[in-house]
């Protein structure tokens, strides 16, 4: 064990740099969760909050299929209530605010949806 | 008394063969008939055109329905002719109908330019080289797209006859007059072409062009329909198809 110095010394920087994430988050606080900001009045989306947080990009995968595919624009929600299918007709009229609602935590989560690559974002005062 | 190499890979081949021939032979069949099919259950509604290029030339240089298309659907407008997209615009009547022998046709008519616009053909060869089903025929009869499918490989442009679609070899966004926010644009990459408006059929509503046009030039019908305006005209006078020789069936229909 001639090079017993050397050795420690590489588990000790390896150990260092793999638990980074650790202790970067006991110095500065762990990251901040993204707030996403919702300014509509309504009481509840087209599905309940917790089903459209976890669920909302299999329902917009649902509704784009249903509409371009099929034909049909209409969609029955679990309660029962109907709404058009239309990402900036009906999504977007409670959520106008692009920025801080969806990618407040798609920024977050370094996801990139190319949705408004060609559907029409709403304006909104920078 | 053994079975040798030879024999044995004899015997291999013959059991593959066997297993393979019964569905190659039936989908060799299949696609042998070309003829349409009647499908078990006839469609209700058959969407057609009839344009009646009479009616249009009454007002010359008028550019209402294709003002009205391309706002509604986000047309772009390139300033590079070659880049140029349509959706419905205006074209010489020879290069219209280039197999009609157009030489003792009124004057009136054939020296004029002719809208042409999507053709949503019965058998749209458009339809079958799309190898990710971008586009696809509706059960109405619309020959519709997937912008979110297509990859841009261009074979349908290829194939369809009428120079109906085109492709944005730039993004479209800069070249929009006046965004109508209610309708998607186009990305660069992506084929693009009139789908009958589809999204106000679906609300039961005319499409954009036909409700444009005040000389009522267009008239947009259900073909299975006996009554419907597009059957009445079609009973009473004549009318052209474009390049009805290819087998297409294209369901606009020109009077004459």
């Amino acid at each position: 064990m001639r090079d017993r110095g050397r050795i420690v010394t590489g588990l000790a920087v390896f150990v260092a740099v793999a638990l980074a994430p650790v202790w970067q988050a006991a110095l500065h606080g762990a990251a901040r969760r993204p707030e996403p900001k919702i300014v509509t009045t309504a009481k509840q989306c087209v599905e309940p909050t917790a089903a459209m947080r976890r669920d909302h990009m299999d329902l917009l995968y649902a509704w784009r299929d249903t509409v371009v595919r099929r034909g049909q624009r209409t969609y029955l929600a679990a309660d029962g209530k109907t709404v058009t299918m239309s990402l900036t007709g009906t999504c977007m009229k409670c959520h106008p605010n692009k920025k801080e609602f969806c990618d407040a935590c798609h920024n977050y989560l370094a996801v990139s949806p190319y949705c408004w690559e060609c559907h029409i974002e709403p304006k909104e005062k920078s | 008394m053994g079975q040798d190499r030879r024999g044995f890979l004899k015997l291999a081949g013959l059991a593959a063969v066997c297993a393979t021939a019964r569905e190659s032979l039936t989908r060799l069949a299949g696609a042998a008939g070309t003829e349409p099919r009647p499908s078990a259950k006839a469609p209700k509604v058959r969407w057609a055109m009839v344009v009646d290029p009479r009616r249009c030339l009454e007002q010359q240089n008028c550019t209402a329905c294709i003002d009205a298309c391309d706002h509604a659907h986000n047309v772009p407008a390139f300033t590079n002719p070659r880049h140029e997209v349509k959706w419905i615009w205006k074209t010489r009547f020879d290069e219209a109908f280039p197999d009609q022998d157009s030489r003792y046709i009124d004057p009136a008519l054939t020296s004029e330019a002719v809208l042409a616009l999507c053709n949503h053909c019965d058998n749209p060869p458009c339809v079958r080289v799309c190898p990710t089903q971008a586009t696809w025929k509706r059960d109405d009869g619309i020959v519709a797209m997937d912008w979110h499918r297509c990859i841009g490989c261009r074979y349908c442009m290829a194939a369809c006859p009428y120079g109906s679609r085109s492709f944005n070899w730039e993004d479209p966004r800069p070249h929009i007059a006046h965004e109508n926010p209610d309708f998607p644009t186009r990305t660069k990459g992506v084929v693009e072409k009139c789908t009958f408006c589809d999204e106000r059929i679906d609300r039961g509503e005319l499409p954009a062009c036909v409700v444009a046009c005040k000389e009522k030039a267009l008239v947009f019908g259900d073909l299975n329909d006996p009554d419907s305006e597009v059957r009445r005209l079609l009973r009473t006078r004549f009318a052209l198809r474009r390049r009805a020789g290819l087998g297409t069936q294209p369901e606009v229909f020109y009077l004459v």
